[in-house]
């Protein structure tokens, strides 16, 4: 017994003065605060960065952009960039948790597609640079499904009870739905949100489940004729499985992003800008676009990938597709409106 | 005859159910492809990555080091207070009593945003020390908990034989009382370690940038699915800790044996 204790204070003792230690190595290196979503970057990309400009970089991650709100908010962290999505960069813009980044300070930023600049949740591209985008449709199992799939409506098909899935979160399902009413789905009035939950509740019957990341499991092993995924995902799923097949409805559907941010308590705003910056050189966000399979919106990183993956209509659909498509915005005080709609919906 | 078959075939399910994910989880770590629905074929890659993450690692080695630290404290606090609490008068120590049994009712979320509340009203840096303070804290009281059985059941006459004998209260305290009470605070440390080692919500409250735990880092990936380097490293982390109770048992079935021939 006086041995195990003996034992265990020598590991304490020598991993206690390792880790004060390594706490005071580097002191003049400054270190930059990283926060990004959880297996979201090539992370060799860090090391390089590290190497080339002698920057320390911590890098955290977090599951969903209200958790990265809670932690930014509670101020206990001060991080130097972030990777929220679109309508949460408005409300922090909104709520003055981020800063302007100085575009002069990133050249690369000319490599952005146009098109991905000036949108509602950043109208003058003043304070987000987009990291990687995608869309939310339908991915179905063509040896399960003969109609053409081309609309929303596919999923409130009686032939294919409890062989749909449907995503577990308030905001893309209710989303959906306004989009097959025809609706914004962004909207705030009331009526046309009890017109979606009457549509959903409608629908649930024939729902197998309300999943989550599971989804790709099991559309990829063929438990369910047709789901609704992100983009980015179907790509993986088409690929695991040939026999899956995505598209974005007629009606159009939610264009995202994830976009790179300062928050406002950043002490290291030159640093931030530099891996903002460096986010975007052209290798690099080849090696994140390659590594992630989500679309990157950096026009020369794209070039660089398969050419299968560039040619699929997944990762990167036509204009004319992305048309009626819309990228979410703040609710503000209506958040409460598709609370209460959703949980009648999975209570109902 | 038939009785004996049922209670063998009811163990088997209980086994089945309780090894089944674990086994499945192991398999899938040699599984080719990311997907838990596809089967491509065997690779170590995930274990090879594994040992590149730099993320990974990270959240292994801080959830490994607050657990022994934490534990450790929390057991010589715990384990003191126990023995403060045991001679108090009656009524003082059914207060002291019930005010441990707070903290371990309490839900953890409620624990974890006051400790976060008074680590920032303290203009305390959260992160490393935050959560090692954290993870002490709601420790203690599973401490305290799992000696003060073992106090209850001690003969107090025995120190005050110690002390009849000549021991000093010290040397007393030390090869009487604590030997006695030994297999409550080993309990205690092994509850505190293993909570410690598995706590997400304080955690998750309590620490800054660049802390994180394995819960944690796992839960971050729920948006774009659990890797599988962690299915690989859950199976290093089971096979360490199933050898290691081997060799535990293996030890005392020896000792037993050694003692029984003595």
């Amino acid at each position: 017994m006086k041995k195990i204790f003996k034992l265990l204070g020598f590991v304490v003792l020598i991993v206690s003065t390792a880790v004060i230690f390594t706490g005071c190595a580097g002191e003049k290196q400054i270190t930059l605060k990283v926060y990004n979503w959880g297996d979201y970057i090539d992370e060799s990309v860090i090391d390089s960065f590290e190497k080339e400009y002698n920057i320390k970089v911590i890098y955290d991650t977090f599951a969903t952009n209200e958790d990265m709100y809670v932690k930014l908010k509670a101020g206990g962290d001060s991080y130097d960039v972030a990777f929220p999505s679109d309508y949460m960069i408005q409300r922090m813009i909104k709520e003055d948790m981020i800063q302007k980044i100085d575009m002069n300070n990133i050249p690369n930023y000319r490599y952005i597609d146009d098109r991905f600049k000036n949108l509602a949740y950043d109208p003058n591209n003043e304070y987000s640079v987009p990291y990687m985008w995608g869309t939310v449709g339908i991915i179905y199992n063509k040896t399960m499904v003969d109609d053409v799939v081309d609309s929303w409506d596919i999923l409130w098909n009686e032939k294919y009870a409890k062989k749909i899935l449907m995503m577990n979160s308030q905001r893309d399902s209710i989303g959906i739905t306004l989009k097959k009413l025809g609706y914004s789905l962004n909207t705030k009035n009331i009526n046309e949100l009890e017109e979606a939950k009457n549509e959903l509740i409608k629908q649930k019957p024939l729902v197998l489940a309300y999943v989550g990341d599971e989804v790709k499991d099991k559309m990829v092993a063929g438990e369910a004729a047709m789901a609704v995924v992100y983009s980015g995902d179907a790509v993986f799923m088409k690929r695991e499985n040939p026999d899956l097949e995505y598209v974005i409805p007629k009606e159009g559907s939610n264009l995202w992003f994830d976009a790179m941010v300062i928050p406002k308590a950043s002490q290291h705003k030159k640093e931030a800008e530099l891996f903002i910056n460096y986010m975007c050189d052209p290798e690099i966000a080849f090696k994140n676009a390659d590594y992630i399979g989500y679309s990157t919106p950096h026009t020369e990183a794209k070039k660089m990938l398969d050419p299968d993956l560039i040619n699929d209509k997944t990762a990167y659909p036509e204009d004319e597709d992305l048309d009626h498509c819309q990228v979410f915005e703040d609710l503000a005080d209506s958040l409460k409106d598709y609370d209460r709609i959703w949980t009648e919906v999975k209570a109902n | 005859m038939v009785t004996r078959l049922m209670k063998k075939f009811y163990i088997l399910i209980i086994f089945a159910f309780l090894y089944a994910p674990i086994f499945v989880l192991i398999v899938f770590s040699f599984n080719n492809s990311k997907s838990r629905g596809n089967w491509n074929g065997f690779t170590l890659k995930w274990y090879m990555e594994l040992l590149r993450d730099r993320q990974i690692l990270s959240a292994l080695y801080y959830t490994v080091i607050i657990a022994i630290i934490s534990s450790l404290i929390a057991t010589i606090i715990g384990t003191m207070a126990a023995i403060g609490i045991h001679n108090m008068s009656k009524w003082k120590q059914s207060l002291i009593m019930n005010i441990t049994y707070l903290p371990v009712l309490n839900p953890d979320i409620v624990t974890g945003i006051s400790l976060m509340i008074l680590f920032i009203f303290m203009k305390m840096q959260l992160g490393f020390f935050s959560m090692l303070l954290a993870h002490i804290t709601f420790n203690i009281p599973y401490v305290i908990l799992s000696v003060m059985p073992k106090l209850k059941q001690l003969n107090k006459h025995l120190y005050e034989a110690a002390l009849d004998l000549g021991a000093t209260p010290w040397y007393a305290f030390k090869r009487v009382i604590i030997p006695e009470i030994m297999p409550g605070i080993i309990t205690g440390a092994l509850l505190a370690f293993t909570l410690s080692l598995d706590d997400f919500v304080i955690s998750f409250f309590t620490t800054g940038s660049g802390v994180s735990n394995l819960s944690i880092t796992i839960y971050s990936m729920a948006r774009r699915g659990i890797n599988p380097e962690i299915n690989a490293l859950s199976s290093l982390m089971f096979i360490s800790v199933l050898s290691l109770l081997i060799i535990i048992n293996k030890r005392m079935s020896k000792d037993n044996s050694v003692k029984e021939n003595a």
